[in-house]
């Protein structure tokens, strides 16, 4: 069981898929999502990784949460949430996940906080029918109808649907599935709705009633791997561009070459990442060039 | 500019890799050509009419097409940067004073003419791009 995410959700557009059919997305942002702690057996009872993601100011911040951040030496964070992990699954504190985490056609939960819909009726709240519109109705067309029984029991059972507050409460879609992902941007595009409103934070993690796909990187999918990528590309390209006339850039890349690997062989899927950001890392290595 | 309009922006991008999207607006007669999926076979089927409304909101952006087939009116709304569609012609232009010609619903015939422009919208374009349809 790996750790999932936080991110934030920044609204839905739409994307057109390769037979050109149309598709609704949602485009969650992983934002500085980083590892604040870890919980373990032995000393806490149980496993589980804790996420911090956003940025908050200092002066804004409890004393006692920064010593939290300062002894895992993380930048303060706007949200934290905990994910019980597997023991293999745990991710070192500091490291920052990415948005390689997912890969796309993965199942995956989102739990967000649903758009608060303030005092509503029974109509709206529970999908009662109404009363009706004429034979005798008047002023509670939208009334729920009887309460329950008369003498006896003589009272209103508890748990009764009855009009009252709505929304703004924890609300968890399963299998949703993940479109498409772009690593460098921190973005993931999720097919159809996702609870919450824009700009909420939401979690994210692997669907529990799902397989998780075999080449979604274990136990994290880390920047470093996406910037160890990225930099691989450019120092192979750069040994490409330079080799004939071998000046001091030439010379530097390979040396640059192992060092991104070794970063990025610490992640067991790490080479089917690079293999798959190459053409994106390409472009990015151009462009400094 | 924000995430989701970069993400509009790539797509639409991508779309006139494919394909360019000429000038045209509400009452122009336009030609457009659908691909369609017939079992495993792909074909362009053509849908000819009055451009009756535009919608210009990036990705989102869409137009609607009139025609009186056997007798009987058929609008067809089309995303401007759907894949789907493999080109849009322009027949035929047309002289309007409405943006949306919805007024054409509830007229046949004679009654439904438009009459033909002779400004050149692709020249007026450079100047006249919001207002195109107004030419």
């Amino acid at each position: 069981m790996r750790c999932g995410t936080i991110a934030r959700k920044i609204g839905m557009t739409r994307v057109f898929a390769e037979d050109g059919t149309h598709v609704p997305v949602t485009v969650l942002k992983l934002d500085n999502c980083q590892v604040t702690q870890v919980r373990d057996a032995h000393r806490d009872g149980y496993v589980a990784v804790q996420i911090g993601a956003g940025s908050r100011k200092v002066k804004n911040i409890t004393k006692a949460d920064r010593g939290q951040f300062a002894k895992a030496n993380v930048e303060p964070k706007a949200k934290l949430a905990e994910f019980r992990v597997s023991e293999d699954a745990l991710v070192e504190v500091g490291s920052m996940i990415g948005a390689n985490h997912y890969v796309p056609g993965q199942k995956i939960d989102v739990a967000g906080t649903s758009q608060g819909k303030g005092f509503a009726g029974a109509m709206k709240r529970h999908n009662f029918a109404g009363l009706r519109a004429s034979h005798g109705v008047s002023i509670s067309h939208r009334s729920h109808g009887s309460t329950g029984a008369n003498q006896d029991p003589g009272k209103v059972w508890k748990g009764k649907k009855m009009a009252g507050h709505m929304g703004a409460e924890r609300v968890t879609t399963q299998n949703l599935e993940v479109f498409s992902v772009m690593p460098d941007e921190g973005l993931i595009l999720v097919r159809g709705a996702v609870p919450g409103s824009k700009n909420g934070y939401v979690l994210v993690s692997d669907a529990i009633k799902a397989k998780r796909p075999d080449d979604a990187p274990f136990p994290a999918g880390l920047v470093a791997d996406i910037v160890a990528a990225s930099e691989e590309a450019k120092a192979e390209e750069a040994k490409a561009e330079d080799a004939p006339v071998a000046d001091a850039t030439a010379e530097a890349a390979p040396e640059a070459a192992p060092e991104a690997v070794e970063a990025a062989a610490a992640e067991a899927a790490a080479e089917e990442d690079n293999a798959v950001e190459t053409p994106e890392a390409d472009a990015d290595g151009e462009a400094k060039e | 500019m924000n995430i989701l309009d970069q993400i509009g922006q790539k797509e639409m991008e991508k779309t006139l890799a494919q394909r360019d999207i000429p000038a045209f607006g509400a009452g122009d007669t336009i030609r457009v050509d659908v691909k369609v999926v017939e079992g495993t076979r792909e074909r362009i089927q053509a849908f000819e009419g009055v451009c009756i409304a535009r919608k210009s909101d990036g990705i989102n952006s869409s137009f609607t097409v009139r025609k009186i087939s056997y007798g009987e009116g058929v609008e067809r709304i089309f995303p401007l940067y759907s894949p789907r569609i493999s080109a849009i012609t322009v027949i035929r232009r047309g002289k309007v004073r409405r943006a949306k010609l919805y007024y054409l619903r509830g007229r046949t015939g004679k009654a439904a003419r438009i009459v033909e422009s002779t400004r050149d919208r692709n020249k007026a374009t450079t100047t006249e791009t919001n207002t195109s349809a107004t030419a």
